[in-house]
């Protein structure tokens, strides 16, 4: 059985693909020996190259995939007293638009001890190809060849492709990155009685700051860039990325801390990032959009790299009312209560500044909100993690083999 | 001044200062006209921090999007007043525009076109050649703003003939007939660009007929989009099509069903020209303010006419110059502008769906 190869471009290996006999090779235990060797010669190789230095998602990439790194996640992610082996094949589906996203897929499902099929996105990105590189340059010596060889295809293919159908019916775990449409476009296509989807749909993030701690300990220009990556440096159109700022405490500390927070933020991204002009339109629409759902006013920013809405009340539905490339709704608040109403299922990222962890993690036990997957501080919003979205992936990719 | 009185005053006749006389006062009594009659229109301006009830210039008064009248039914007027729904044309799929006429705006809008198209094309009315088919006009699934265009300018001709036949084919003894009939009258020729291009330009070149269009003049519309590809610049579309049957007087308009009626016709000397019931201002996509004269921005249209919808400023998605006020060759009034055409899409990164729209 092979794909419609006249549509499908393999990128690793670069022979042919033993397609027949994918299913047939056997699983690894979760952070093998040769998987946590395989990654950590990929890290020592990404930063050996000199291209590394002039992408720094490559650079956190690799930085995630050193051996001292997986060391440690296996403290995290390992319980001796458990048996557990990877579910077989994983075909992954990564999203189009963020280059990188699909490497930390493919490591979730070797670490977890299968053999992944990764769709890397179709449009072309320097990140992939780097990364593709180095992974074909380690492989090429035979101690990885012959233990990691077999164990991953590099696919890219575009719409006109039987792909997905063909290798959703090879797998045993389909892993479906980018967006509610792409999850049910892909999910047309059937698996195995006994393979599950695991689906990362659109998502909703917010923001909270502690407006007295912000202005007692903040160095304004370190948050403005923690937050500016949370933020811009995806569009404001990662799932992850904020698009409400609640601030907490006294009007007037309030308006201090909003004051320091913006007009840093306004200079970092005055240096550091290009509007689309499209974009500007788009959020003149979003806010007039805004405007009719909801009581809002606009609070004056030097120009269009920033947009602030301001409301003294915080609809449920606040989170469709958004936008991308720097437009953010704002809210006072004087507990973080004030806030539970709006969480639903789509709520992703809680960001914040200025609260404590055991007062964050009261907050969940108190509100048992229906969402909020990750509750990270501000700079910390992108930063991959083998739990994602509320999903372990080493134990959702692996299967526990219970011995009585 | 009325907006009765305004439509007598002609076209290209205001210097700036009674232009902005005129537009401050009729442009403000349309803001607070919408503000009190949509509730939508009253909310945005609030969220703006903008009062309607101030006194200010009409370059303060907020524009909105043109694509807010795809997501909300915008509306000044009570829902049975309505008398026709204009929508844009949008590929399938797409949501489109409405724009809600009643009477009086509808009235309007064909005052202020015969006004600016006549001074142009004379007074009296002549023999219309429409480079389009019928099939256009008449099939009202296919009623889209290509259609209203033909309708709307189709007041200007005394005797109609469709060139293109159902299957777009040029009707060559048709046309040949027309002009016999009408010899040593003034001909009056309208499509949309593409289409002139497209199925009269170059069926022309393809056939050899080169019939005598020497006493014609030819309105054309809807954008160079399409033409870009085939690298076709104004001037080159002006030449050619004089080369194939001796056109002299070609125009192109610039106009949109947001606000229709009060256009933008390009004069002898290749430019576009506000007319004295409209305006364009030419604004920063960094922060919105305003460009000076030959700095590229982002259209925002003004216009007299709308009182049915909250439509009377816009911001298009078009980009486009400002050339000049009051002092262009051709001894019209107002500004004159050009279109440098769409605002490009935005590569945009991040997780959410982008895939879909490409893969299904």
């Amino acid at each position: 059985m092979q794909p419609n190869s006249n549509n499908i471009t393999t990128l690793y290996p670069a022979g042919d693909v033993a397609w027949d006999t994918l299913r047939s090779v056997a699983p690894h235990e979760p952070f093998s020996a040769e998987a946590v060797a395989f990654l950590g010669a990929l890290s020592a190789r990404l930063m050996r190259d000199p291209m590394t230095r002039t992408l720094p998602d490559v650079a956190t990439f690799a930085f995630f995939c050193r051996k001292a790194s997986l060391e440690r996640l296996r403290q995290r992610f390992v319980s001796p007293a458990e048996l557990r082996l990877g579910r077989g094949v994983v075909f992954h589906v990564a999203p189009s638009n963020v280059p990188v996203n699909f490497a930390y897929s493919l490591v979730a499902g070797i670490l977890a001890g299968n053999v992944n099929v990764v769709r890397v996105p179709s449009k072309p990105f320097p990140q992939v190809d780097a990364i593709v590189r180095a992974l074909t340059d380690v492989m090429a010596e035979p101690q990885y060849a012959d233990t990691f060889g077999n164990r991953m295809v590099l696919v890219r293919y575009d719409r006109t492709s039987t792909a997905t159908e063909w290798l959703s019916a090879l797998c045993d775990v389909r892993v479906i990155w980018g967006g509610d449409q792409t999850i049910a476009t892909i999910r047309q296509n059937p698996i195995p009685a006994r393979a599950f989807d695991v689906t990362f749909a659109d998502r909703y993030s917010f923001c909270a700051i502690d407006a007295a701690a912000y202005l007692a300990q903040a160095d304004a220009a370190a948050v403005a860039e923690a937050f500016y990556n949370d933020t811009y440096l995806f569009d404001q159109n990662a799932c992850s990325a904020p698009h409400l700022v609640v601030w907490r405490g006294d009007e007037q500390t309030v308006l201090q801390a909003k004051e320091r927070f913006w007009s840093a933020l306004h200079d970092y991204t005055e240096r550091k990032y290009q509007l689309a002009e499209v974009l500007a339109v788009d959020k003149l629409t979003a806010f007039y959009s805004q405007a009719v759902g909801m009581d809002i006013r606009r609070e004056p920013t030097p120009d269009n790299l920033i947009w602030r809405v301001e409301t003294d009340t915080l609809p449920d539905n606040i989170d469709r009312y958004r936008c991308k490339a720097g437009y953010f709704t704002e809210y006072r608040i004087a507990s973080l209560d004030e806030v539970a109403h709006i969480v639903n299922r789509k709520y992703q990222t809680l960001a914040y500044y200025g609260f404590d962890a055991s007062e964050l993690a009261a907050f969940i036990r108190t509100v048992r909100p229906q969402g909020i997957d990750r509750v990270v501080p501000i700079g910390k919003t992108t930063d991959f993690d083998l739990v994602w979205d509320g999903y372990d992936l080493i134990k959702t990719l692996s299967r526990n083999v219970t011995i009585l | 001044m009325t907006i009765e009185q305004i439509l007598d005053i002609p076209p290209y006749s205001l210097g700036r200062e009674d232009k902005q006389a005129l537009l401050d006062a009729r442009l403000g009594e349309l803001t607070r006209h919408h503000a009190a009659h949509c509730d939508a229109y009253a909310r945005m301006c609030r969220a703006a921090g903008f009062d309607p009830e101030g006194s200010y210039p009409y370059q303060a008064i907020p524009f909105l999007p043109v694509r807010l009248f795809k997501e909300f039914e915008l509306r000044s007027v009570a829902a049975d007043e309505v008398v026709k729904t204009m929508t844009s044309s949008g590929t399938t799929g797409q949501a489109v525009s409405k724009i809600y006429l009643d009477r009086t705006t509808s009235a309007n809008q064909t005052k202020a076109l015969t006004k600016i198209v006549s001074s142009f094309l004379g007074t009296s009315r002549v023999p219309m050649l429409i480079l389009d088919s019928s099939e256009v006009v008449k099939n009202r699934a296919m009623f889209s703003a290509r259609g209203a265009g033909i309708l709307g300018f189709s007041m200007f001709g005394t005797k109609r003939m469709y060139a293109l036949d159902g299957e777009m084919k040029l009707d060559l003894e048709g046309i040949q007939q027309f002009l016999e009939q009408h010899a040593g009258e003034t001909i009056f020729l309208f499509g949309f660009t593409f289409m002139v291009w497209q199925h009269f330009y170059k069926e022309l070149v393809r056939t050899g007929y080169r019939p005598d269009l020497s006493r014609g003049v030819l309105i054309h519309g809807g954008g160079w989009k399409k033409l870009v590809s085939e690298q076709v610049s104004p001037e080159e579309f002006r030449a050619r099509l004089h080369q194939v049957c001796g056109i002299e007087h070609v125009h192109d308009y610039y106009g949109m069903v947001e606000q229709t009626g009060s256009i933008y016709m390009e004069c002898e000397a290749g430019h576009l020209h506000a007319p004295v019931f409209s305006d364009v201002l030419i604004r920063r996509p960094g922060d919105f303010t305003l460009a000076s004269v030959g700095e590229r921005g982002i259209i925002q249209v003004v216009s007299v006419l709308p009182e049915s919808y909250p439509g009377h400023s816009l911001l298009t998605e078009d980009e486009g110059i400002l050339l000049g006020e009051d002092d262009c060759p051709c001894g019209r009034k107002g500004k004159y502008f050009k279109i440098i055409g769409r605002l490009k899409n935005a590569e945009i990164r991040g997780c959410s769906d982008t895939y879909a729209a490409k893969f299904q």
